[in-house]
């Protein structure tokens, strides 16, 4: 049982960010590290809004408004990024989208 | 909020995400990615900012999900290959191992943050009034570089997603 205290949220934000980027890390379709890289930031903004309610402050909230539009904006452009590769390339698989490693 | 009920939510989380990274088919993850989601909205009540648990499943669930699952579908792709670590260095292994041990560690034994009586913090994320004053007095700038960021990401969408005649032979 954690409790439902500062270190408790913190720790399910933890908790939340390590596993979203095992899945930066190890998945290999661009779709999927996507989804993950989303999870970081939501764990990010839960960690935030913890702060702020353990604090007594409003800039963690706030702040969690622009996460969330940043979110979104980067949801837009790099799905559209994906789509154009797709269309170029004919995969979306990291293992076969490594031109800039070599 | 009671500490069971909490915990049954924070499991929940956790369990939605780890089912984002083992799931081999993207519309599973996705669709768990979507669970993780409302359960961090949970956990937002528990932390009595409605607007933003409101605005969570708004924006990331009703929005971000659904563009997520549509270009799933769309692009069709087979499934993923099992997730793997085999090409990880041993070295990298060990440090790997070794920072997340170091990490529990340290959060055991040393990772306590004072701990306020919340019954004598007020929770003022549960004021809708005050998010407004702040966006629009002391954040008034941050939110007109956003709606720019949002333009520029608009235009963007779009020169990306466009096919452009006669530029195809620019590689």
């Amino acid at each position: 049982m954690i409790p439902a205290t500062l270190n408790g949220y913190l720790a399910i934000a933890v908790a939340l960010f390590a596993i979203g980027l095992v899945g930066v890390l190890v998945r290999r379709n661009t779709l999927v590290v996507f989804m993950c890289l989303e999870l970081m930031l939501v764990a990010s903004t839960l960690a935030l809004v913890a702060f702020s309610r353990f604090n007594g402050t409003m800039d963690g909230n706030v702040f969690v408004f622009f996460i969330l539009t940043v979110a979104a904006a980067e949801v837009a452009v790099g799905l559209a990024i994906i789509v154009a590769l797709f269309r170029k390339r004919q995969t979306i698989q990291i293992d076969q989208l490594n031109t800039l490693k070599h | 909020m009671g500490h069971l009920l909490f915990n049954v939510i924070a499991l929940f989380t956790l369990i939605a995400a780890v089912g984002v990274v083992v799931n081999k088919n993207a519309v599973n993850a996705s669709l768990c990615l979507l669970l993780s989601l409302v359960g961090v909205a949970g956990l937002f009540v528990g932390l009595e900012a409605y607007l933003l648990a409101f605005l969570l499943l708004l924006v990331y669930a009703g929005a971000i999900v659904a563009l997520f699952l549509f270009i799933v579908m769309l692009l069709d792709t087979k499934g993923d290959a099992r997730p793997t670590l085999n090409r990880l260095p041993a070295a990298a292994r060990v440090l790997a191992v070794g920072l997340v041990g170091a990490g529990f560690v340290s959060f055991l034994t040393r990772g306590r943050l004072p701990e306020p009586d919340l019954t004598k913090v007020p929770a003022l994320g549960a004021d809708l009034k005050l998010y407004a004053y702040q966006l629009f007095t002391t954040y008034l700038l941050p939110v007109q570089i956003l709606g720019f960021l949002l333009l520029i990401a608009m235009i963007g969408v779009i020169v990306l997603s466009k096919k452009f005649e006669g530029l195809e032979d620019i590689k």
